[in-house]
Parts: C-alpha cells; sequence; structure tokens
C-alpha cells in the first residue's frame, strides 16, 4: 500500500483558502514565459556543425564583410524548445474550431504535407532543364484543369503567390485586353461590401474605384449597378458568394450588364468554397477569378501564408494570361516562359513573379482534389453550407441575423443589435470566446453592418463539434444580456497575454529587438 | 469521405433544424438554370494509398537535386536544412494557424515574426524590416512602388545585372501603374554605366549584388551617385547566404533592400513557395508594403507583441492603401528564422565561407580548362563561365548523359541576347568534391 505512506493521490486542500494565480516565474504550468533569441542567444554558439574551412583564395573583392552582423545562435535542444514553447501561445485548426468568416479554416490534411516534401516535387529547382522536370509541369497542368473544370473557365494562370496576387493577375489581364481593344474605361466598380484588397488592387494599376452601394438586404442590386454604369467603366469586381455570405441573387443580370457595357466581371474567390461543384462561376458570366488554395483547398495558411492564388480566366481573357503558363501540347505540358515561345492568340502582358509560382501550394491542392473527388468536392461544398445554416438555424433566436431575408452559403453574418445596452461590444464578445476555449469569428467586417461577426464553421467540424459552440454562444448571449459585463471586458482572462495595447504599439513603433542599455 | 465528419443522419437532424427538405433549397438563390444536377468530369474521390500512388508517380518523372551533381542558382539555391526546421514549421500551432488578428491566442507567430524583423534587419544592415513578402521579386516590384511614393517621382532605372525575372517583374508592374522603367541592357561585362542613367526625374536605382551574374557590385558610388540625385538605392540580394561574407547593402547606403530569403530554411520547389525580406530606413518605415509586428504590453503590462501600423494597409485603407498585399510568407518566413537561428552568426559566417571556398575551387578547375573563360572578377557562390559551345546545349547534355545539373545557361533567362555561351554555376556547401570534379570533368569532356 505504498500510496498510503508515499504521496498523497486526491487533493487534501479543500478546506484552505486558494492561493492567488500568480507564480514566480510568470509561467502558468502548461503556458511558459520565453524570452526572445536575441535575449537567450549567444554570437559564438551555433545549433549546425558544419566543416572548418580551409581558408586561403578570397574572390570577394573590397567586399569582405567586416562588422558583426549580431544574429544569436542556439544549440538544436535549446531552439527547439524556444520555438516548441512558443508554438503553444498559438491557437490552430488542429487544435480547435476556427470559425473564421471569409478565411476557410477547414481541416489541413496531412496527406497534403507528406506528398509536398516527396523529393520530386521538394528538391527539384525551377531552371532545371524543362527535360527534367516533366511531373511538376504535370502537377501545374493538373491543378489547372481542375481549376478550370470545376469553374467552367477557359484558361488558368498558375504564377499569382496570393489572393491578392491573384486579384492583380486578373485585373492586369483586363486592363491588357481593355488597351488591346483600343478602349478608355479607367473606372473599376467595386461594392461596398467588398473586401479591402478589391478597391487596392484595381487602384494599384491605376484603375479608379467607384463605389456600388449595398441594398439593405446585404445583396447588389443589377439595378444600382447599371446606374454606376457609363462609357468610362472597364470592369466590375464582384465577390459570389458575397462578403455577407449571400449568393448574390441578379448575378447574372449584373454580369450581362457590365458586358453590354463592353467592360469584363472580375469575380473574387474567397467564398468558392460554398459553391464547387454546385454552380460554375462561368455560368453566371465570370470573366477572371482567383482561387484561393489555401481556403477552398487546404493547403495551410500557416500563421499567415504563403498562400497561392491561382486565377482561372474566360475565353476572352485567356490569351492574356501572364508567363510563364503551360501549354497542353500532344497531351503534354509545355512551359511557356518567355515571349519568344508564344504563340499566334498568346499575348501576355508580363511576369508576376520570378519562377512558376507556388508549386508548394499545387502539390497539397492536387493531393486534398484527388482525395476528394468530383463527389467530395460536392459533399464539402454542401456540409460547409449546410453548417453554416445550421449555426444561424440555432443562434437566431438570441443573436441578431444581418439580413434573415436570404439562405446563407457558407458562412453567416451577425450584427450586434443583440448586444445594444449590454455595454458589451462585439470585439468584448469575441475576446470573451476566447476563455470558452475558440477562436473568435471575423469582427468587423464586412463594413456594411454594425458590429459584424462573421462565423464560418466550414465543413470539418462534426455536429457535436458545432452543438458545443453554439451552446457556448448562447451561454455568452445570455450572460452579456443578464449584465455580467465584466466577463467580456477582462477578456481574456486565461490566454497567454490579456489584452494588448495596439495603439502604444502604433504610437511609437517598436519594430525589432536592441539590446539593452548599458547600465550609466 | 475521411475529411467529412458529418453523417448522413447528421445531415437530415441538421437540414430539419433549419426547416428544409434539401440542402439545394440552402442555394435557392442560384438561378435555376445554373445549379449543377450532376457532377463535373473529374474523377472521384480517393484512399490515401491511391493519391500516394498518383502523386508519386508524378514526382518520380523529376530529376531530384539530391540525385545529381547539381550546380544550379540564379536566384533558387540548394542548401542543407536542418532537420529540426522541417519538423518545428510543421507543429499544428504554426501551421494550422491564421493571420495573428487576434494577438492574445497568437503570440507565438506574432514574437516569431517579431524575432524574423530583427535578424533581417541586422542582416541587411537596415534599420527596420516587415514580416515578409511573397518572395524576392515581388518584393522588388514593391520597393520600386515605394520608391515612388517616397520621392513623388515615377522611373526606376534598372540595372542590367539585376536578375532578368525581378525585371520583369518590375516592368509589368510598373507598366500596368503606367510608371517608367529604364533597365539597362545585360551587365555581361561587369561596365555599364549605371550612373550616367539617373537624373532629376529617377525615383530609384535597383541593383543586385552579388548580381545575376554572380559580380559582387560596390554600392557606395551607386548610392552617393542616386542620393546626389535625390533618388533612393534598392538593393537587392537573391543569394541571403552571401551575407555572412560579404558588407551588407545596409552598411553600403541602400535605401531599401530586398532578398529572396529561400536559401534559409526553405527547399528548392520547383520555384515556391518562398519568402521576400523587406528593410528600409526608419524613416520610410509608413511607406513600407506589407505587415508590421511591433512590441507592446497587455493589460497587465507584460510584453508581448502586435500587428502594427495597419493604417497603411488595404483592410483600413482601401484604394489608398501602400499595397494590395494581405498576407505574407508567414510559414516560410518561420522556417528561415529557425534555420538562421540554428546558424547564429558562427554558423552563417563559416557557411558563408564554405560556399565562398566551394565555389573558388570549381572557377578556378573551370577556368583552367581550354576555351573556358570565368567572366568575373569577384564573386560569392556564382559565377559566369563563357564556353566554347552552346551553354544549355551543354546542360541538356549532361542531364541526359551524366545526371549533373551543371547551372543555369543564360539564355533561359535572357532567351534573344545573344549570351547563348554563358553559364552560370553556382557551388553550395551541399556539393562535394566528387560532385565538383565530377562536373569539371565532364564539361573538360564535352566541349
Amino acid at each position: 500500500m505504498l500510496n498510503d505512506k508515499g504521496r498523497p493521490t486526491r487533493p487534501e486542500t479543500a478546506d484552505e483558502t486558494p492561493m492567488a494565480a500568480s507564480t514566480f516565474t510568470g509561467n502558468r504550468a502548461l503556458d511558459v514565459e520565453e524570452a526572445l533569441i536575441f535575449e537567450i542567444g549567444r554570437a559564438d554558439v551555433t545549433g549546425v556543425d558544419l566543416p572548418a574551412p580551409k581558408g586561403g583564395a578570397s574572390r570577394l573583392g573590397a567586399h569582405a564583410r567586416t562588422t558583426p552582423i549580431a544574429l544569436p545562435g542556439l544549440a538544436e535542444p535549446e531552439a527547439v524548445r524556444h520555438y516548441v514553447r512558443l508554438s503553444r501561445k498559438n491557437y490552430s485548426i488542429d487544435a480547435g474550431l476556427y470559425p473564421l468568416g471569409s478565411c476557410t479554416m477547414k481541416h489541413n490534411p496531412r496527406l497534403n504535407e507528406k506528398m509536398a516534401r516527396l523529393p520530386g516535387f521538394a528538391d527539384v529547382h525551377p531552371l532545371q532543364p524543362v527535360g527534367t522536370v516533366a511531373g511538376a509541369l504535370d502537377v501545374v497542368a493538373e491543378v489547372g484543369r481542375w481549376l478550370c473544370e470545376l469553374t467552367g473557365m477557359t484558361a488558368c494562370a498558375m504564377s499569382p503567390k496570393a489572393g491578392a496576387h491573384g486579384e492583380l493577375a486578373g485585373m492586369m489581364a483586363i486592363k491588357a485586353a481593355l488597351a488591346a481593344r483600343g478602349l478608355d474605361k479607367p473606372v473599376v466598380l467595386v461594392p461596398e461590401s467588398a473586401h479591402g484588397t478589391n478597391p487596392a488592387t484595381a487602384a494599384l494599376i491605376g484603375f479608379e474605384v467607384r463605389a456600388v452601394p449595398a441594398r439593405p438586404d446585404g445583396t447588389v442590386a443589377a439595378a444600382d449597378v447599371k446606374a454606376a454604369i457609363d462609357d468610362r467603366v472597364g470592369a466590375l469586381m464582384l465577390t459570389n458568394p458575397n462578403t455577407c455570405g449571400l449568393f448574390e441573387p441578379e448575378i447574372a443580370e449584373i454580369a450581362a450588364a457590365i458586358h453590354a457595357a463592353g467592360g469584363y466581371f472580375y469575380a473574387d474567390g474567397a467564398n468558392f468554397n460554398a459553391i464547387v461543384g454546385k454552380v460554375r462561376p462561368a455560368d453566371f458570366g465570370v470573366d477572371a477569378m482567383h482561387i484561393n488554395l489555401h481556403k477552398t483547398f487546404s493547403t495551410p495558411h500557416g500563421g499567415g501564408g504563403p498562400g497561392a492564388g491561382p486565377v482561372v480566366l474566360s475565353e476572352r481573357l485567356a490569351a492574356f494570361a501572364p508567363l510563364p503558363f503551360v501549354r497542353i501540347e500532344g497531351g503534354r505540358p509545355v512551359l511557356v516562359e518567355d515571349v519568344s515561345q508564344t504563340r499566334a492568340g498568346e499575348t501576355p502582358y508580363g511576369r508576376l513573379t520570378a519562377f512558376h509560382g507556388q508549386m508548394g501550394m499545387f502539390t497539397r491542392a492536387l493531393s486534398y482534389m484527388l482525395s476528394h473527388g468530383a463527389d467530395g468536392l460536392r459533399q464539402a461544398s454542401e456540409d460547409a453550407v449546410l453548417s453554416a445554416n445550421y449555426v444561424r438555424a440555432a443562434l437566431a433566436d438570441l443573436m441578431t441575423v444581418a439580413f434573415p431575408d436570404h439562405p446563407s452559403m457558407h458562412e453567416v453574418l451577425f450584427d450586434d443589435r443583440f448586444l445594444e445596452g449590454t455595454g458589451v461590444t462585439t470585439l468584448d464578445f469575441a475576446k470573451a470566446m476566447i476563455d470558452e476555449g475558440y477562436h473568435p469569428m471575423t469582427m468587423y467586417f464586412p463594413l456594411v453592418v454594425h458590429g459584424a461577426m462573421l462565423i464560418e464553421p466550414t465543413e470539418s467540424e462534426s455536429k457535436a463539434s458545432l452543438d458545443l459552440f453554439v451552446a457556448t454562444l448562447r451561454g455568452l448571449v445570455l450572460a452579456a444580456q443578464a449584465g455580467d459585463t465584466a466577463r467580456f471586458t477582462q477578456a481574456p482572462r486565461f490566454a497567454p497575454r490579456r489584452r494588448l495595447d495596439e495603439t502604444r504599439a502604433a504610437r511609437a513603433p517598436k519594430l525589432k529587438w536592441e539590446p539593452p542599455k548599458a547600465a550609466e | 469521405m475521411r475529411y467529412l465528419p458529418l453523417t448522413p443522419s447528421d445531415r437530415a437532424e441538421m437540414l430539419a433544424r433549419i426547416g428544409v427538405d434539401t440542402v439545394d433549397a440552402l442555394y435557392a438563390d442560384v438561378p435555376a438554370d445554373e445549379l449543377l444536377d450532376h457532377l463535373l468530369d473529374l474523377p472521384k474521390a480517393k484512399g490515401e494509398m491511391e493519391v500516394e500512388r498518383i502523386m508519386s508517380r508524378m514526382a518520380g518523372k523529376n530529376l531530384t537535386a539530391s540525385a545529381a551533381p547539381f550546380f544550379c542558382g540564379a536566384g533558387a539555391y540548394k542548401h542543407h536544412v536542418p532537420a529540426t526546421v522541417d519538423h518545428l514549421i510543421q507543429r499544428s500551432e504554426f501551421l494550422t494557424s491564421y493571420t495573428p488578428y487576434q494577438p492574445e491566442i497568437t503570440q507565438g507567430t506574432l514574437q516569431v515574426l517579431f524575432e524574423f524583423q530583427t535578424q533581417v534587419a541586422n542582416l541587411t544592415g537596415m534599420e527596420v524590416a516587415n514580416a515578409s513578402m511573397y518572395d524576392g521579386s515581388t518584393g522588388a516590384g514593391e520597393a520600386v512602388l515605394m520608391a515612388h511614393r517616397i520621392t513623388r517621382r515615377r522611373k526606376a532605372v534598372v540595372s542590367g545585372g539585376l536578375h532578368p525575372h525581378y525585371a520583369e517583374v518590375i516592368a509589368t508592374l510598373s507598366g500596368m501603374a503606367s510608371d517608367e522603367v529604364s533597365r539597362l541592357a545585360p551587365n555581361v561585362g561587369g561596365d555599364e554605366d549605371l550612373l550616367a542613367a539617373i537624373d532629376a526625374t529617377t525615383s530609384c536605382v535597383v541593383v543586385q549584388s552579388p548580381d545575376v551574374f554572380g559580380r559582387i557590385v560596390d554600392l557606395k558610388p551607386i548610392a552617393d551617385a542616386a542620393h546626389a540625385a535625390g533618388a533612393l538605392l534598392v538593393a537587392v540580394v537573391t543569394e541571403v547566404v552571401s551575407l555572412g561574407a560579404i558588407e551588407p547593402p545596409g552598411a553600403q547606403g541602400a535605401d531599401i533592400v530586398v532578398c529572396e530569403g529561400q536559401s534559409l530554411g526553405n527547399p528548392l520547389g520547383f520555384g515556391g513557395p518562398y519568402v521576400g525580406l523587406f528593410a528600409a530606413r526608419s524613416k520610410h518605415v509608413r511607406q513600407m508594403p506589407g505587415r508590421l509586428c511591433g512590441e507592446t504590453v497587455d493589460a497587465e503590462g507584460k510584453r508581448g507583441f502586435v500587428l502594427t501600423l495597419s493604417t497603411r494597409e488595404q483592410h483600413i485603407r482601401r484604394e489608398k492603401a501602400t499595397s494590395n498585399i494581405c498576407t505574407n510568407a508567414g510559414l516560410c518566413a518561420l522556417a528561415f528564422s529557425i534555420h538562421l537561428t540554428l546558424l547564429g552568426e558562427a554558423g552563417l559566417t563559416r557557411l558563408a565561407a564554405l560556399n565562398h571556398e566551394a565555389a573558388c575551387e570549381v572557377a578556378d578547375a573551370l577556368g583552367n580548362l581550354p576555351g573556358v573563360e570565368v567572366l568575373n572578377d569577384t564573386f560569392f557562390n556564382e559565377f559566369t563561365v563563357k564556353l566554347p559551345v552552346n551553354a544549355a546545349a551543354l546542360v541538356e547534355k549532361l542531364a541526359k548523359d551524366e545526371g549533373i545539373l551543371a547551372g543555369v545557361p543564360v539564355s533561359r533567362l535572357l532567351p534573344e541576347a545573344g549570351l547563348d555561351d554563358l553559364l552560370l554555376v553556382a557551388v553550395t556547401e551541399c556539393s562535394t568534391a566528387d560532385d565538383r570534379a565530377a562536373l569539371v570533368a565532364a564539361i573538360s569532356e564535352a566541349i
């Protein structure tokens, strides 16, 4: 009976006064405070064993480095511990539901990671002789083929490195097409509800942005688009499903209007996850659309990239696809990376990046596509839409659905009317979700509703997971309405950090570590 | 389907809760004739084993860098990446986290970015760095736009030593924005007159060092001339390991430094994803593109990190933003930062010395072959050789017959420049003495 004489096996302190939740170290059990590498590393320590250089000949000319770099090193065990400790201060999809609307935080299959690391993909140079990279070109062509089939479009420009880069690629194709037709149409219509990258992209390449109002029901009216169109309008940028999580009911009429005016329809593909295999963007008149492989096709978000944003193009724009691209000849992909290799009918407007695009994301996306197949992709979209509407139905009596007249697509938008008079804001509500173990939803976007909360559960959640999420939100709403304000305004209380002072960070920016000044 | 947790009975219950009969009722706003009633013409779902088989078959058609004596560079370099790097970046909390918009539960990512920014600033000799760009080439395009904003001028002068892909990215972006680019002819001989191209309308001069031909460029006189004309110097580095051996652009007067960071932590990967490093003088920080991470404190006074100066960015400024960029290259930046932390200053310096030494050995040996000339007076780990034969044909032949990847023919980057006899040869620590001897012997035999 060792335990009778050894360590106690049950809590015995119930009658004692609980200690304050502070520690000498500032650590809280698994959550360990971690200094910066500049505070724990040393310039003479290295975690990589390399042979000693022989010394001697130098061809560096007069430019050999003479000044120290100030780079600390860590031995391997120190480095592992540093980054593992930091990692534990992050929320992740792998650890829980991540309902960030418009971001599509779905499961990231590990098979994708394994495939991307096959030496035949990871250990290949972009400028090896093309005869030695036939498999890499197969992947590029195959991802392009899937994207064209899923969207109904003619061509796919694969090189854009992220969604916003894909927007740039698509809008450049439109600009090139307008120029080729000798048209001076410098105005782009952008709905007020659009993501900020849309107007930023258009402005970056010299388009003038003209806003189109949102209707009270969260959609764009064809009549408003028509009213905004004049001779100077060359394109429309529209997200569909839109940023309010709604499918634009008048999309066909809107597309017809911009086409009748001689312009092009750019669709932001951020919300493609709602409609894969259900409806093809080409069928509602799209001329160009970027596809965020890191949203719809499950490549990992990586804490903010890398993404990938291939752009599908209609027949009217296909000729303008940027270099490099892959042409299929006799059933085989051929790499075209210079104007000198183009043929009649191929008029690329230039190059967007060195090399060929985000190959590592193509391999991951292709693994995802092959795994799902046409049937699984369609089911995934249906499940994503079903889950968003289920969450909506389960919360509609307590929270205020911003646009109740339309079914939601893969995300549901609430406004903050349900918090009126509680003293709790959208931000407070989001921070209280952190204490309950959830990453908050997208807050304050889109800008067209007050205190927006955009919830996108994705198809990756079980019904039990959705039910628990709903129950948590219901509990929070009731607490807010019952006047339990501190639960919200003090939140988060259990995260690695309390609320951070963003004003202070911006007022006197401290963007890198500086050595402490020596004591006088 | 293994990635979809909902069962048919779950779906039925959920539809009932919503109050509709079918999921298609939720697609009621889609015009009825556009809603697909059939599956698209693509294969059906597959299990892991089958997907692995298909992907492996494609991968098997490529000749991998490790399977061959390997000497390709030109903006993408093969270096040994410690196993620790790839293990750590696959931690769920790094891999499957979003952009750190909720700083209380993303301090891991944010502290890494703060450390990354400091490493990049110190490495380039600059005052501030951002949280990364898509890659070096897009960073160069953004640097030119930033220089336009600062100087309120719209003409960039681009050196003929800049990687041609980078120059094309700049030209494409500038052309679309109706800005001017004055691009000099390929600077094969290292004797271009860049200073003569600078005038009172020049916003910036874009110079790469080591340049695309491998030559180390003296940036100081160019910086002085640019500054005298009221222009900025944008310095580009495509091989960051070189900064372990040569003076950083920041010490030579650069105003903006853009690097391709792939060499540290990131595989060749057929060209992407890579990571762009972007550094500048702190007085220009509010004109920088991309994300910035800054230090602050939380409500209890503890140090913490947040994304900051976001009033430059598209989600706040919309069409008035400094850039349309929304994301960075977070995970690639993490890989870069871990690799550099493992190396430390001692390791990076040694790695750079080993690269330089190996390159010197190959350059000397190739230069001794009859009819072969090494064009560089200076270089780090890559140099240009002039061959008595067509370089592209030679590279094809050595790949096919000898299984050697001998380098990048200049004609691959500049197909119509009449430089068909030039070969870029990059030599890193990954090459063995046998590899290097095999290259020299094979070229000797082939010419």
